[in-house]
């Protein structure tokens, strides 16, 4: 299917891991309302392009990292530790 | 089958009465046996025009909703001057790579009227569409393999019978009467403890649905435009005023209806409209063809499969979506490989059945797995999306609804539900119970 680079165990097949989803940046609690939290858990940036993502693996090391995918031809361009 | 009337309208389809295609255009039995003894070509389905400056609706993606759509458009509310722009050709997205699974045994109300009104639709569409779809109501059984999901089947009954739609839970013996290849057994890893059986759900042509319409629409004088991107949309002072194409057109209109389901995000991008949208491939495959023996569609939850044969006799396998969201249409082993293992924990005689092809499309999730039809933030830009794994049967009402919702610029009763701002509100439409498995 493809494989991840998972920076504790190295490249993986992807069906080890748990897809999170795109990242970015949460409101912050104390001041956000309602409707920003809702906007924040349901709309997604949803590209064809690059994204920056959250894997869990599951099947390894049970830690997250973040990586780059294109969406359109799943290439994965980089990874990192925690998201 | 379930014959009572909902109450949304009248059950033939258009509502002013459909105006009959021009003479020689009509296919009929005495047709056939004139072209078939003068060899005459038959005249083309639908044609293709050069593009006008400017149209009353453009509609975005020539699936079975932006055709639909188009064609309620100009049958029940006299709109013609509308053009549907297709980046490949009609079909080419989800609406010709499904499994063609048509049912309304859903889960809640708003969405069990919704579904039961499409198929009621789709019952008339070959008479209303002089084309033959070939819906088969051959029945739909979703098995349980565990108390949570009787439950769930005993909630999703009650809310059918409701509604009006036939539904009801059976036990294994009356399961394996309906489906002999089942094994019903008690010492399988999931023993099926019962099913939740749906007379009027079945299998239609799904080609057939999506011509039918475009050769619908186009006798009502819309255009089709094939090989056309629409690669951006103008928005003045909030409101849509024109689309562009990959071919340099600049086309005006007041209009803008997003039809695109997997590509959807991408064109509410254009228009500045963000969306609570994740697009997420969905595979299927089908045998070989084998001698017909399997008249019902069956579906696994807990496997997370289901199979129906088509007229030909391939069997054809369908599941849930891939594990991560993607626009690539690549087909997995995996995928191949469970759905396989899953199909023959349900029929153990089919191990030798050989796989003839895999495929997959894109499927616009939303997080209430209900879609999202009607006006936006942006003045004239509609959206008819969020059709997920299962928005083919939902082809007749939708382009019935958003042509209604276009004509009287608001939502008909029965997508009040479904509009963008529910998500900002909280105010979510639970369907996952009932189309978790796509179809
Ligand atoms: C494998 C599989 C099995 C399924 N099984 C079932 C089932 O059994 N029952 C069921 O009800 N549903 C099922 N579905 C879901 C169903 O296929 C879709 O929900 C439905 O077809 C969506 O129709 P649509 O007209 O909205 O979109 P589509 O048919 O996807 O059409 C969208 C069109 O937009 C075009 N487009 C995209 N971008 C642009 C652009 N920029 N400019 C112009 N055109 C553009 C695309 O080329 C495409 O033709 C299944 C889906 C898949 C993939």
């Amino acid at each position: 299917m493809m494989l991840l680079p998972c920076p504790w165990c190295g490249p993986r097949n992807a069906s080890e891991f748990r897809y999170v989803g795109e990242t970015g940046p949460r409101p912050d609690p104390t001041t956000a309302t309602p409707e920003q939290w809702r906007r924040h858990l349901y709309f997604h940036a949803n590209p064809r392009g690059w994204v920056r993502e959250s894997w869990y693996h599951r099947a390894g090391c049970r830690r997250y990292f973040a990586a780059e995918r294109h969406t359109a031809t799943n290439e994965v361009r980089s990874s990192g530790g925690h998201s | 089958m379930s014959s009572s009337n909902n109450g949304t309208g009248n059950r033939n389809g258009s509502r002013n009465g459909h105006r009959p295609l021009r003479r020689g255009r009509r296919y009929s039995a005495w047709s056939l046996l004139q072209h078939g003894l003068s060899g005459a070509d038959w005249p083309v389905t639908f044609r293709s025009h050069p593009k006008r400056d400017s149209y009353d609706v453009v509609i975005v993606g020539g699936g079975v909703h932006g055709l639909a759509t188009a064609y309620y458009l100009a049958a029940n509310h006299g709109i013609r001057n509308v053009a549907v722009l297709e980046k490949s050709y009609i079909g080419s997205g989800g609406s010709g790579r499904n499994t063609a699974i048509l049912r309304s045994n859903y889960l809640t109300p708003e969405g069990v009227r919704f579904y039961d009104r499409s198929v009621k639709l789709y019952e008339h569409l070959a008479a209303e569409l002089n084309f033959n779809v070939m819906f088969s109501q051959r029945g739909h059984l979703t098995l349980a393999h565990n108390d949570a999901s009787l439950r769930t089947m005993r909630w999703r009954t009650e809310v059918n019978k409701l509604q009006g739609v036939d539904s009801e839970v059976i036990g294994p013996d009356e399961v394996k009467k309906l489906v002999p290849y089942l094994d019903t057994s008690s010492t399988t890893r999931y023993p099926v403890l019962g099913a939740l059986y749906h007379p009027p759900g079945g299998i239609i042509r799904h080609d057939a649905v999506v011509w039918g319409y475009a050769r619908g629409a186009d006798a009502h004088g819309v255009h089709i435009h094939q090989k056309t991107e629409v690669v951006g949309i103008d928005v003045e002072g909030g409101r849509v005023t024109g689309v562009r194409t990959d071919d340099g057109h600049r086309i005006a209109t007041p209009v803008v209806v997003n039809c695109t389901a997997g590509w959807s995000t991408l064109i509410s991008d254009m228009a500045g409209v963000s969306m609570p949208v994740q697009t997420f491939p969905l595979q299927a495959a089908v045998t070989e063809p084998v001698k017909p023996f399997l008249d019902t569609v069956i579906v696994s939850g807990t496997l997370h499969v289901y199979v129906s044969q088509t007229d030909r006799g391939e069997l054809v396998f369908g599941a849930s979506v891939d594990p991560f969201a993607s626009y690539s249409t690549r087909g997995s082993l995996e995928f191949a490989e469970g759905v396989a293992g899953h199909v023959l924990e349900l029929m153990p005689a089919l191990s030798k059945m050989r796989l003839l092809r895999q495929w997959a499309g894109l499927c616009d999730m939303t997080p209430d797995y209900s879609p999202i039809m009607g006006p936006t933030p942006v003045g004239g830009f509609y959206v008819d999306v969020g059709w997920g794994t299962y928005g083919f049967k939902a082809g007749p009402v939708s382009g019935e609804a958003m042509a209604d919702c276009i004509a009287n610029e608001r939502p008909p009763e029965i997508i009040s539900a479904f509009g963008l701002d529910r998500f900002e509100a909280g105010r979510l439409v639970g369907e996952k119970g009932a189309a978790a498995v796509g179809h």
